[in-house]
């Protein structure tokens, strides 16, 4: 089950949308509405103005695409943009050259594919992120994708929530591992069953990174299914009335969460909640059932569980194996595998594609995964329903494309913010070190060797590219308008390893990185990376231990002393080299 | 002079607002003085300190909340008041809309609740939808144009102070 198809009503909305925005760009045009007042109403339909020109970011709802819609991104990309795209953190695909006057021409042509950039950016509930194998994991608990469509449609114009104190992220997970991150999203749903076998969400709010990163707590261990939007609605009404509007920095809901107090947040929400609940708002299993059949569901071929000639083709095929290893992901249905294909690779900013890319990924997806593919919060794309007979074939194929570095969970598969090079916020680039570490690290036996390590970059504190949680994580700073790098170790995603999430079970997950010392410059990074590297390899006990776990066992002393503790130190401090590499 | 749109009309307004510190020689938040007759929406902190008072004019009297006052500070007298109006101080600040919808919903207010400051095109719809009836545009506002506002999307997915039922108990109403 995948992709949610509209009904004449969601269309509607879309259209509607269209006409109301291009609306207001004409009114901004001829001079009726200030720039100050266009502003939050084009953020709410995506549109940033950058440093260099307007960015429209595009709403890929909990990350799936038909390919006929990402024959509409490249498209676009073609026609309004300079021939690429670039897909980030949040399941959003973003254009960094339209001109703003186009921007209702786009949308018009986004709506003939079921697409928007509704609620995009602007202080209000954002785009539904999920778990990227929502629907083939093999430990699912729930298709994450129905409650992201339900919540998707309670968010959509919410006339009370669509003037919050600041955005506002919602993640689902719906498998016993945690994907989508749900500990550092403004509310994060954990599906869990409870004793009963009933299905329900874990709630957890107030997580987030940024400048103030924070690990959410738990609010409610168990929220049965038919309460979510009425328990969503008291916990948007409450940061709605009391989350900070004095002072941008400390108006996210984890601030109002810290500041108050977890036991009295949460006797607040549970208090509306008590008036909320049971109301119209209440969830019913025919609406559940209805969204659940307007999903489209691949018609699965019976299979045996293992393909032979697969295995047979890893017995004798190392480069093959390799990439099967990294980027193939087993599937709850016999006989498939959903596979990853990798934007990372090196000389090419993280999660760019070009039109021509997203063409040739469309006619793979027809080819070999029902017309569909995904988009993963670490911005690569997945086709999550590959027979595995026809994993030979895509891996010719993607090798062709250049989308098979088999790095998925490895180093060089960072996470990286645009940066400096087209952020205006930025103290510092970070896709030129993105680059210069997949260039340092390009020896595949070396980078499988090092195993999984997840290292991701912001180009300034507001953590765009999750530096806090990376296994290794890397944020741009600014000394004296020079471009330094401060580099931390420890984080974590939440992704793990340790069985099954249930309600009163703590949470094994994630974790923020600590930093290790005083920031270097730019040409400095990759060395400093690979001392960590080799800190680690000395230190682990076995293959199986990963970067993280080490970092977990024998605490950040060990790898600041093989950074800094070296005779010739490299401390920019000292040597005050300028961090134009 | 401001337009005012009442139940999606441009209606003539007889009210007259009130503010603190606003009268000659008052210092800021100080209460201002009030007309004999007439009918007069004070600030919520005239309202509390003289009650009784304005409520034996002969003219009407409402109040005017502020973003940062909830519905408790008003629920204990909305079968005195004909009339609430809500403060939007900037477009971003959208606590009043929670306000409105609690004082439609929970504590059940039949009487006109109006949007006052920046009451623009652009948040005409939402307000309605969260139990506004009243809106007081902004001098700069064309209100022919923003009339149009309240029919750009005619569908709502959620419940809201105009609509009891979300839309997924519409739909499945309507199918059946
Ligand atoms: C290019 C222009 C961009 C600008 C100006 C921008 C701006 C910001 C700002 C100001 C914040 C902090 C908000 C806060 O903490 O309240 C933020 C957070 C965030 N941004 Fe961006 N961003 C940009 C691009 C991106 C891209 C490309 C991605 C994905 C790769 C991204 C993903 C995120 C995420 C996930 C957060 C949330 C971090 C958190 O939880 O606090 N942003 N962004
Ligand atoms: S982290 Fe900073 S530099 Fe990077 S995109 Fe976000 S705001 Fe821009």
């Amino acid at each position: 089950m995948s992709l949610y198809i509209y009904d004449e009503i969601d269309q509607r909305v879309v259209d509607q949308r269209v006409a109301q925005y291009r609306d207001q760009t004409q009114r901004f045009l001829a001079g009726k509405l200030s720039e100050e007042e266009f502003r939050p109403l084009r953020l709410r339909n995506g549109l940033y103005v950058q440093r260099y020109a307007p960015m429209l970011r595009v709403a890929i709802p909990y990350g799936i695409l038909s390919s006929q819609q990402l024959r509409m991104l490249a498209h676009i990309a073609r026609k309004y943009d300079r021939d690429y795209g670039h897909f980030s953190t949040r399941q959003n695909i973003q254009y960094n050259w339209p001109k703003l006057e186009e921007v209702p021409d786009i949308l018009a042509e986004l709506a003939t594919v079921q697409m928007h950039a509704i609620q995009t950016s602007g202080n209000c509930i954002r785009n539904i992120t999920a778990d990227h194998f929502g629907g083939v994991a093999r430990d699912e608990i729930v298709d994450s994708f129905v409650w992201c469509e339900i919540i998707r449609q309670w968010s959509t114009f919410h006339p009370e929530f669509n003037w919050l104190p600041r955005k506002f992220k919602i993640a689902v997970n719906g498998a016993s591992v945690d994907r989508a991150a749900t500990h550092v999203h403004d509310i994060g749903l954990h599906a869990v069953r409870d004793d009963k076998g009933e299905i329900g969400f874990r709630v957890v709010i107030g997580g987030g990174l940024g400048r103030t990163p924070i690990v959410g707590p738990v609010v409610r261990e168990f929220l049965p299914w038919q309460h979510l939007l009425t328990y969503l609605e008291a916990a948007l009404r409450v940061y709605n009335r009391y989350g900070r509007r004095d002072n941008m920095y400390k108006a996210r809901i984890k601030i109002l969460v810290k500041e108050t107090g977890l036991e009295k947040f949460r006797a607040e929400v549970e208090a509306e909640w008590a008036l909320l609940k049971d109301g119209p708002n209440t969830l019913i299993a025919e609406e559940v059932r209805r969204v659940e059949a307007r999903f489209t569901k691949p018609a699965y071929a019976t299979l045996p569980e293992n393909d032979t000639a697969l295995a047979e083709k890893l017995a004798v095929d190392t480069a093959f194996r390799n990439w099967h290893q990294r980027n193939v992901f087993p599937h709850k249905v016999p006989g498939y595998a959903a596979v990853t294909l990798s934007l990372k690779k090196s000389g090419i900013p993280p999660g760019d594609a070009t039109s021509a890319q997203m063409d040739a990924v469309a006619d793979l997806a027809d080819r070999y995964s029902f017309g569909e593919l995904r988009v993963s919060h670490e911005q690569n794309l997945v086709l999550a329903d590959v027979r595995q007979s026809d994993l030979a074939a895509v891996w010719e194929e993607a090798k062709k494309l250049g989308f098979a570095t088999p790095n998925i969970g490895l180093l060089t598969n960072i996470i990286c913010c645009p940066g400096g090079d087209f952020c205006s916020l930025a103290n510092a680039k970070s896709i030129p070190v993105a680059l210069a570490i997949q260039e340092r690290f390009d020896n595949l036996d070396y980078l499988h060797d090092i195993g999984e390590l997840d290292l991701n970059i912001s180009g300034c504190i507001n953590a765009c590219g999750h530096h806090h949680v990376g296994h290794i994580g890397i944020l741009g700073v600014d000394k004296n308008s020079e471009e330094w790098y401060q580099i931390q170790v420890g984080g974590n995603q939440g992704e793990t390893k340790q069985g099954e999430i249930r309600p009163g079970v703590a949470f094994p997950g994630a974790s923020l990185g600590k930093v290790i010392g005083p920031s270097f410059a730019r040409a400095e990074v990759p060395d400093v990376i690979e001392d960590l590297i080799t800190c680690y390899l000395e230190r682990r006990d076995s293959e199986a231990e990963r970067f993280i776990d080490v970092v977990h066992r024998i605490g950040v002393e060990p790898f600041k002393k093989a950074v800094y503790g070296k005779p010739d130190s490299k401390s920019p401090r000292r040597s005050r080299q300028l961090a134009t590499a | 002079m401001a337009n005012l749109i009442r139940n999606r009309r441009v209606e003539a307004d007889s009210w007259l607002r009130l503010e603190l510190g606003a009268g000659p020689n008052e210092t800021a938040g100080a209460l201002p003085p009030v007309p004999a007759d007439g009918d007069v929406i004070v600030p919520l902190a005239l309202w509390q300190a003289r009650r009784d008072a304005l409520a034996a004019r002969s003219g009407k009297t409402g109040v005017w909340l502020d973003s940062k006052d909830g519905p408790e500070s008003i629920a204990g007298d909305l079968a005195r008041l004909p009339l609430i109006a809500i403060n939007f101080p900037s477009i971003a600040d959208g606590r009043g809309l929670s306000t409105a919808r609690l004082l439609r919903e929970r504590h059940g207010y039949t009487g006109e609740i109006r949007a006052i400051g920046t009451v623009i095109k652009d948040l005409l719809l939402g307000m309605h939808r969260c139990g506004f009836d009243a809106f007081l545009l902004r001098d700069d506002q064309d209100p022919a144009d923003a009339l149009l506002a309240f029919d750009e999307l005619a569908d709502a997915y959620q419940a809201s102070a105009v609509e009891t039922q979300p839309l997924f108990r519409r739909r499945l109403a309507g199918a059946r």
